[in-house]
This record gives C-alpha cells, sequence and structure tokens, in this order.
C-alpha cells in the first residue's frame, strides 16, 4: 500500500533503554523473555543447590527447616512459572512471526503488556525474600496447609499474587498467540503445512488459554480465605481442602503438557534440519500433538491417587493417564524414524535434541509407572516422583530449549555458538543430570520422601544422595559453560549467515538478524518444509539461492508504533495485586491500595485503545479504531 | 507455483489479508470469551461441590428472593436486545440509534446491578456475610465476580456512547460496537446459567446435604 503514510519514520529511536522500555517488535520481546526466563533460571539454580548441599550428608544443618522449606517452593515455583514457560515464550515470540511469515504477532502491544505483566509478577513472588516472608508451602501450596491459621505471615499471599499476575501474563501471551497463528500465516501455509514447532505453539497456547482460568480461580479462593475469611478450603466451615487440588491439577496437568510441547516442537524441528530429512509421519505427529492437547484434560487426578477418591476414580484415571502415553509415544517413533536412514549431523543443537529423546523416555516410562495408581501408592511423596519431574522438566524441556539455543542462536545474532564450547556444554549437562536425579529413583523406591529436610545414616540413602548433590556441581558446570559461550559468541562468534544448517523453516529465508521488518515481501508458501523446496528447486535449476531475502529500506515498510501504555497498564495490573499485602485498619476498605492499581490500569487501558494508532495497518499491526 | 528461478516465492497480498478472513481483534474476543468460560466454569462448580455444604444458616431458602431475582434477570435479557440494536444502528449508520441503543444497554445493565446491591444490602442485614458459611462464600464469591463483569461491560458501554456522541461510530468502525456486543451476550448467558443454579434449583436448599444435584458418593469428597 503505497500511501503518504508508508514513508513517516517510526517516533521512536531504535536503541537506549526507552527504547526497550516501549518496544512492541516480537523480537526484541522474545529477548527481553529470554534473558529474564534465564536470569530465574539461574536463582532457582542456586536454590536447587542449597536444596541438594542440606541433602548431601545425613543430620545436616547446613540451613534451617524453615530455609528449606523455602528453597524447595520458591526452586519449583521459578523453574516452572518464570524460567521454563517464559523460555517457551521467548521462542514463540523470537520465532512464530518468522516461521510463519509476517512482521509481527497479531497485537504488538499485547505481547509488550505479556512481557512486563511477567516480569512483574516474578519480581513480586521474589520479593517476598527482601520482606523476609518467603512462600514454604510447596510449589502446588496444598489446602489447608495454606490457610491463614497454619501459614502465618505474607509468605503464601506473595504466591498467590504473584502467580496471578504471572497468570495474566501467560493468559495475554497465548490469547495473542493462537490469534497470530491461525490468523497470520503468510499466503499459502495452510494448517498442515506449518512447522511443528507452529503447531506445538498453537496447542501450548490453547491449552494455556483453557487452564489458567482455573487457577485464577483457584488462586481467588485460596486469597479470599486467607484476607476476606471464606470458607472455601476451611474445614471447620465445612470447606474441602481436596477442592484446592482438584483446582490446582485440572490446571496443573495441562500445566505440564504447556512446559513439554514447547520442547517437542522444537526437537521436531532439530531432527529433520539435522537429520537432512522431512519428519518422519508430520500428520501423524501433528495429531498426537492435539490428542495430547485433548487428553491432558482427562488425567489430572492421578496427581491425587493417594487422596482416597475411590477405586472407580482410581482406575479411571489410572486408564486415561496410559493412553496419554500412546500419542508421546507415537511421537518418539515418529523422531527415531526421522533419523533413521538420514545423514546425521551431530552439531550441538542436535545433541540436545537427542538428549531429550533419552531423557524423555526414561521419564516416560517412570510416568507410566506412577500411571498405576497401586503402584503409585507407594511411589507418591517420594523422591521417586522427583526423579520423575526432573527426567521430564530438566530432561525433557530444559534439554529442548537448549537445543533451540544453539539452534536459533544465529538467527537471533547472526552469529553460530562455539561447537567445542556447546559439546561440553551437551555432555557435561547430560551427565549430570543423570548422576543428580537417577539415583533419586532408588531412593524413592527405598522411601525417601520428597521435601525432607534431613535424614538418618541408618536408613541407608547416604551414599546415593551424596552422589546426587554431586552430580549438581557438573550440572552447574555445563551451565557455567553456556553461559561463557553464549557471551563469547554473541560478540566473536563465527559469522553464520542467513541459513547456517541448511534449514527448512522460512525464518532461514531472511537475513539473520532479522531486519526490523522480517519479511520485506510476504512469502508464498510453497509446501512444508517450504526453504527446502525452494533451495532443491532453484538449485536443479542452476540458479542455486545463496543469500538472504534482500534489504530494503526499513522506512518504507510501515511497523506498529512503539507505545508506553502497556507497561503503564502492567504496573496497573502490579499495584493491584501487590496491593492486597498491606491491610489498612480502616472500617470498610481495608484494601485501599488495589483501587489505586485498577485506575493505573484502566488509565493505562483507555490510553492504549485510544493511542492514535497507525494510520495505515499492515501485517502484523493491530487493528485500530 | 510459478516463480523466478533463484528466487524466494513471495505474495503480493495486502495489509488486509488474514488466514481465516477473520479480523484479528474478532478471534481475540472468541479466544478471551472461550477462557472466560473455563473461568466461570471453576467458579460454579466450586458452587455445585459445596451446594447444601453449609454447616450454619442463613441457607437459600431464608433469603433468597427468586422472583425479585427474576426481575433483575429479565432486565439483564433485555439488554441483549438493546445491544442487538445498537449494533444494527451502527452497521446501517443510525447516528441517533447508536447513541440511544447504547444507552438503553447500560441503563439496562446498570438496573441489573442496582439490584444486586440491593440484594447484597439485603443479604448483609440478614446476617449472610462472605465468610458466614459456605453458602456466603460461594454466592457472594460467583454473583460478585460476575457483577464486577458487568460493571466492565458497562464502563466499556458507555466508553462506546461517549464516541458515538461525538459521531466516531459508523459502519466503519461496527466491529468496535460488536465486540462489545459479544462480550455482554457472553455476560448475560452466564447470568443464565448462574441464575437456575443458584436462584431456579439451589435457591431451595434448606440446610447441609439438602436438596442436592449430584448424588454426593459420586463427588467422592469426605463429607
Amino acid at each position: 500500500m503505497a500511501t503518504a503514510t508508508d514513508v513517516i519514520a517510526r517516533p521512536a529511536s531504535a536503541s537506549g533503554l526507552w527504547s526497550w522500555i516501549t518496544t512492541v517488535d516480537h523480537k526484541r520481546i522474545g529477548i527481553l523473555y529470554g534473558v529474564t526466563a534465564f536470569m530465574f533460571f539461574l536463582l532457582a539454580g542456586v536454590e536447587a543447590g542449597v536444596i541438594r548441599m542440606q541433602l548431601a550428608v545425613p543430620d545436616n544443618t547446613l540451613v534451617s527447616p524453615d530455609v528449606f522449606n523455602q528453597m524447595f517452593t520458591m526452586h519449583a515455583t521459578a523453574m516452572i512459572f518464570m524460567a521454563i514457560m517464559p523460555m517457551g515464550a521467548a521462542f514463540f515470540n523470537y520465532i512464530i512471526p518468522l516461521a510463519i511469515g509476517a512482521r509481527d504477532v497479531a497485537f504488538p502491544r499485547l505481547n509488550a503488556f505479556s512481557y512486563w505483566t511477567f516480569l512483574f509478577g516474578a519480581l513480586l513472588i521474589h520479593t517476598s525474600f527482601v520482606v523476609q516472608q518467603v512462600p514454604d508451602a510447596g510449589w502446588f501450596s496444598y489446602a489447608n496447609l495454606t490457610e491463614k491459621p497454619f501459614s502465618t505471615g505474607l509468605g503464601i499471599d506473595f504466591w498467590a499474587l504473584g502467580l496471578q499476575v504471572l497468570g495474566v501474563a501467560s493468559l495475554a501471551a497465548a490469547f495473542n498467540f493462537v490469534v497470530t497463528i491461525i490468523n497470520m500465516r503468510a499466503p499459502g501455509m495452510s494448517l498442515m503445512r506449518m512447522p511443528l514447532f507452529v503447531w506445538m505453539t498453537l496447542i501450548t497456547s490453547i491449552l494455556l488459554v483453557l487452564a489458567f482460568p482455573v487457577i485464577t480461580v483457584g488462586l481467588i479462593e485460596l486469597t479470599f480465605d486467607r484476607l476476606f475469611g471464606t470458607n472455601f478450603f476451611n474445614t471447620a466451615g465445612g470447606g474441602d481442602p481436596i477442592l484446592w487440588q482438584h483446582l490446582f491439577w485440572v490446571f496443573g496437568h495441562p500445566e505440564v503438557y504447556i512446559l513439554i510441547l514447547p520442547a517437542m516442537g522444537i526437537v521436531s524441528e532439530v531432527l529433520p534440519t539435522f537429520s537432512k530429512k522431512p519428519l518422519f509421519g508430520y500428520p501423524v505427529v501433528v495429531f498426537s500433538g492435539i490428542v495430547i492437547g485433548i487428553m491432558g484434560w482427562m488425567v489430572w487426578s492421578h496427581h491425587m491417587f493417594t487422596v482416597g477418591l475411590g477405586p472407580v476414580a482410581n482406575s479411571v484415571f489410572t486408564i486415561t493417564t496410559m493412553l496419554i502415553a500412546v500419542p508421546t509415544g507415537v511421537k518418539i517413533f515418529n523422531w527415531i524414524g526421522t533419523m533413521w536412514g538420514g545423514s546425521i549431523d551431530f552439531k550441538t543443537p542436535m545433541l540436545f535434541a537427542l538428549g531429550f529423546i533419552a531423557l524423555f523416555i526414561v521419564g516416560g516410562l517412570s510416568g507410566v509407572s506412577h500411571a498405576v495408581s497401586p503402584s503409585d501408592a507407594q511411589q507418591q511423596d517420594t523422591y521417586y516422583i522427583v526423579a520423575h519431574i526432573h527426567y521430564v522438566l530438566f530432561g525433557g524441556s530444559i534439554m529442548g530449549i537448549f537445543s533451540g539455543i544453539y539452534y536459533w542462536f544465529p538467527k537471533m545474532t547472526g552469529r553460530l555458538m562455539n561447537e567445542g564450547l556447546g559439546k561440553l556444554n551437551f555432555w557435561l549437562m547430560f551427565v549430570g543430570m543423570n548422576i543428580t536425579f537417577f539415583p533419586m529413583h532408588f531412593l524413592g523406591l527405598n522411601g525417601m520422601p520428597r521435601r525432607i529436610y534431613t535424614y538418618t545414616s541408618d536408613y541407608g540413602w547416604d551414599w546415593l544422595n551424596l552422589l546426587a548433590s554431586a552430580g549438581y556441581f557438573v550440572l552447574f558446570a555445563g551451565v557455567a559453560v553456556f553461559l561463557i559461550n553464549f557471551i563469547k559468541s554473541v560478540k566473536n562468534g563465527q559469522v553464520s549467515g542467513h541459513d547456517p544448517w541448511d534449514a527448512p523453516g522460512l525464518e532461514w529465508t531472511i537475513a539473520s538478524p532479522p531486519p526490523v521488518y522480517n519479511f520485506a515481501k510476504v512469502p508464498q508458501v510453497v509446501g512444508l518444509d517450504h526453504y527446502w523446496l525452494v533451495k532443491r528447486r532453484a538449485e536443479a535449476e542452476g540458479n542455486p539461492i545463496t543469500g538472504p531475502e534482500a534489504y530494503v529500506d526499513p522506512e518504507t515498510i510501515h511497523m506498529p508504533n512503539t507505545s508506553y501504555w502497556p507497561i503503564v497498564t502492567a504496573f496497573g495490573a502490579l499495584v493491584l495485586a501487590a496491593g492486597f499485602l498491606v491491610e489498612f485498619p480502616w472500617p470498610y476498605i481495608k484494601f485501599p491500595i488495589p483501587f489505586i492499581g485498577g485506575i493505573i490500569a484502566f488509565i493505562g487501558v483507555l490510553g492504549w485503545s485510544l493511542e492514535p494508532a497507525a494510520p495505515e495497518a499492515h501485517h502484523g499491526s493491530e487493528a485500530h479504531h | 507455483m510459478a516463480y523466478a528461478s533463484g528466487q524466494l516465492p513471495t505474495s503480493d497480498v495486502d495489509h488486509t489479508y488474514t488466514s481465516t478472513g477473520l479480523n484479528h481483534r474478532k478471534l481475540l474476543m472468541w479466544v478471551f470469551l472461550s477462557s472466560d468460560c473455563m473461568f466461570f466454569g471453576a467458579l460454579i462448580a466450586t458452587y455445585m461441590v459445596y451446594r447444601g455444604q453449609s454447616l450454619i444458616g442463613p441457607y437459600p431458602i431464608d433469603i433468597i428472593d427468586v422472583p425479585i431475582t427474576t426481575i433483575s434477570t429479565f432486565v439483564l435479557l433485555c439488554s441483549s436486545f438493546a445491544m442487538v440494536q445498537a449494533l444494527a444502528a451502527t452497521n446501517r449508520n443510525d447516528q441517533k440509534g447508536i447513541q440511544i441503543w447504547l444507552l438503553a444497554t447500560a441503563f439496562m445493565g446498570l438496573i441489573f446491578i442496582g439490584f444486586q446491591a440491593y440484594e447484597f444490602n439485603l443479604f448483609l442485614g440478614e446476617g449472610l456475610r462472605i465468610d458466614t458459611n459456605l453458602f456466603g462464600t460461594t454466592f457472594f464469591t460467583l454473583t460478585g465476580f460476575h457483577g464486577a463483569h458487568v460493571t466492565l461491560g458497562i464502563v466499556w458501554l458507555l466508553i462506546l456512547f461517549v464516541m458515538g456522541r461525538k459521531g466516531r461510530l459508523g459502519p466503519a468502525s461496527a466491529l468496535d460496537v460488536e465486540l462489545a456486543g459479544l462480550y455482554w451476550h457472553f455476560v448475560d448467558i452466564v447470568w443464565i446459567v448462574i441464575f437456575t443454579l443458584l436462584y431456579l434449583i439451589g435457591g431451595f436448599d434448606a440446610g447441609p446435604t439438602a436438596g442436592l444435584l449430584i448424588e454426593p458418593s459420586l463427588l467422592a469428597f469426605p463429607t
């Protein structure tokens, strides 16, 4: 659309702190997400270190029992909600518009709002360390331990309100990505031509849209119980703590797939690229992803087998849980089929993808073993469960995410990460992870309960615990090598070119790092594995493609305006939630601060919707008034 | 697909192109409403699980006044009609109609909220507070969040009304009215469910375990 407005320069400068605060560019928001999430990954890793050091030897008193409780609570909460989920969001943000041939997400300002809300929510929970009232009831905070008489202080309030804010961030992002993926695919990219990572992002986002409101309600009920004396989980008033477990796990089990599906998507991109072979059985992998997304709603009570729901409920959930292993297994066979007969290139991303498959199989097998409810009665709340969750979340999600970092790093920076350090990073993490978590299977089956503060020597748990704690240092070294590699490569890495892996995705058709407008011309997608088809045809015609899409003057392409309303609205949401931590001794309005937050958020939304939007809409801008 | 040799295939769709032909914002509203369904679903499930479980009074039969709330329900449902008219007026660029119907919708919403405020006040006077028993807890939470949704809708409608006064609404911006309409109808439909469960069915519960819709042993909660 060659109108006069096309040549109006964007108002903000392209660099400096202010440009990051007001940015609505999905690539910058992706980087913000990734860097922030990695900070919390490191913090949660340090908390894990405190846990492992306390448990290294029997009768240890390195930290107090209270601190120990805080550590395992914050370790899990931070890893799940502030590290793995936002790392997934970082990839969604950076890669999805590139992978579907769009110039931005459907709602760029909503995207910025999502990041700032995430940051504020994470900071809110961690403020609990500053005021020394740290959440300490475990990451699923079972009622009625979380009720006021049993958890005095503000710890649980920090946890509930902080998660509430993080939930808003996740929902905002999920709304955005559902619309972006459904509505902003380049012409020719039908649903069954979407790359697997895009498919898994879509399913993950739909799960988020439907699962987060349930925990929102659970957290509201918990907060009301604590602040207003309601009876939701108050047994003296007839309330039933089991309701919390149902609400939590109706959210919590889809959440497990929210954590793993993005990693499955990444691996499904990496394996074909480095096997130089299309994904084996693409439609089957897609449909097993969809089936996982649907069946993920039918298995939540397997977290509650020992509650006493009765034999009928336990049998039903045993069967559904065993069934959901089928589509997961199908995917694993498809990944193996992808590599079968391929010419495999063992680059670092591929190593992490292979590590993902191997470790996820281990975690999947232990998962099936506690799908069987009688067997679970033995394993419930033991280190066997801890081993399982770390094999699927560390061996699965984190390995997949690291694979994705190494895979897409050249796209994001224009440089390759160092292969030698990358391989060292992989092997340290792979070996360290097995030394740390494999012994936990035996500890658990020997009866060591999870969340136990210490143990005496006569249980026979000594050397396995010491081994697990030693493994922590190997893991730690692996992450340290990654950090060194990352920092070195950002500055001095070998220049990668636009397509270092000869990859099939649309994101590799453009320059690295991508120009602000992503695609100068909207691509026409010719099929699944689009870029492979294009490159092979060009080679066959003796006219091979050697470079990325040519740069054009960014001024000629109108991009969404920067805006400061997202951060204002996010700040309002923060004040709204945090205000419930401060009770005033006033007769009617005990919590005045949330009103202030509400007003700030309202002003933000108002300014947002009345802001003179881009006069001429285009791909990637929000429709406007 | 024909494209020049050695070149990347490009398309020349313009800025209005979307994969489905749907507007982004309309799709966003539907996705949001699906999320809100789960929100109310969880709140309603909580009410149903705790129905008839209050250990002390007042019980619903003591204070629920079905006829009064039937009136406010009727008004709220009528407001959906006004909302439809507001969108129709927008589409045919009937400036006066836009303002009248938007204001009528918001006004009927206000009447509903007025009834709710009256009812809350009455219940508080009769000794049912949010912390009195499970009925009070679930009743005030569920209807309170619904009322908050209605209030938000009223604010939205009034903002649209102001835009209409300035003559900024018309066929070109019909989507602005349509989105508010989608939200408004959704909130109305949720109220139909709440009215049925809390008033028509649950409004006559007399005491602990009375008139359960679901056999307690099926829920398998230790009671």
